[in-house]
């Protein structure tokens, strides 16, 4: 018995070793979305190209998109938006951009400089629809099926190992659901 | 030093603005209402910067969240309907006190669970050493005689 218990610091150890090599790899600034399986929150708001057009949750239904949130004063936004340029051009995915927080000048000279992958840009100067999506830090990318309801949430930017690993299997999976 | 009092204020106001995002800038009919609102604000936690909650962090999102509150506390939502609407948002995470239910049953339960051990452990160590203490005396006769020895002896090394 003695003997016994002269392996329970080892036993210990390897117990505490294990709970925390599980959480090695888990990035704690990425959290679940609440919205995930709700639909996209209503909302109106303008379009960024055409002042005064106002686009609501119904740009969501028929197809399964994207929906990308970026504002021009977003380092991490600057960096992901080849990607999105490729995924828009060669893999003919549909994005709809969400200007968070931004200004249409600075957008405009985002989009000029960078190009435009965006089917639809919803303006979103306040943050509102950002805000209502849960969003809290930008680039954020959701994933949303062709009846408007979102199936997942990813923070950060969004490369090819992102698409293919994470993005795409939602995106068929909500392909082959609808 | 006529000055000093003068510096000191002078000090005190440059401090003073550091606290400019709280709620000094929300306007409350009721003492009893600011407080509910430090409450709150105390009690959400920012999903930007993890450890702090949305009274202390300076990241847009808590300004944001502290502007719901506040427009929530106003139109005379409950707290927990305040609550509730951030958790629909951003997800339980932004709740600094978590619901008891399957997932967080053992975090809530292992404080519980630590005093319990604590309290084994302790009386397994009292237990044992009262019932040592009462069998056997310390040392043996034997033991006794020579521990004698030694003491009386001044010089250990020239025993042998």
């Amino acid at each position: 018995m003695k003997r016994l218990m002269l392996f329970l610091p080892l036993v210990l150890a390897l117990a505490v070793g294990v709970f925390l090599a599980a959480g090695i790899g888990n990035d704690p600034t990425e959290l679940e979305s609440a919205r995930v399986g709700k639909p996209v929150p209503e909302f109106s708001l303008e379009s960024l190209h055409q002042p005064g057009e106002m686009l609501d949750q119904s740009v969501f239904q028929g197809e399964v998109s994207l929906l990308n949130v970026w504002g021009e004063w977003c380092p991490a936004c600057w960096d992901e938006h080849e990607y999105l340029m490729w995924l828009a051009n060669d893999k003919g995915v549909r994005i709809i951009g969400l200007n968070y927080k931004d200004q249409r000048e600075n957008a405009f000279r985002f989009l000029g400089r960078l190009g435009d992958p965006y089917q639809t840009i919803i303006f979103d100067p306040r943050g509102s629809l950002g805000f209502d999506l849960g969003v809290y830090g930008a680039p954020e990318t959701f994933v949303i099926d062709a009846q408007g309801v979102v199936r997942y949430r990813h923070v950060g930017v969004v490369n090819e190992r992102v698409w293919e690993e994470i993005l795409l299997p939602v995106v068929n999976q909500a392909r082959g659901n609808s | 030093m006529r000055f000093i009092p003068v510096v000191l204020a002078a000090l005190l106001a440059l401090a003073l603005p550091a606290h400019a995002d709280s709620p000094e800038f929300y306007d409350f009919d009721t003492r009893a209402e600011e407080q509910r609102f430090r409450n709150l604000i105390a009690e959400l936690r920012c999903p930007k910067c993890q450890n702090q909650n949305i009274a202390d962090s300076n990241a847009p999102i808590s300004k944001d969240m502290r502007d719901q509150v506040y427009l929530m506390m106003q139109a005379g939502a409950t707290n927990d309907e305040i609550v509730g609407s951030l958790v629909d948002r951003f997800g339980e995470f932004v709740k600094y006190k978590p619901p008891v239910d399957r997932r967080t049953i053992i975090l809530w339960a292992f404080p519980a669970i630590a005093v319990f051990g604590g309290l084994l452990i302790v009386a397994g160590v009292v237990l044992r050493s009262r019932r040592r203490g009462s069998d056997e005396p310390a040392l043996s006769p034997e033991e006794k005689a020579r521990v004698e020895q030694m003491l009386s002896d001044k010089d250990p090394s020239s025993r042998s």
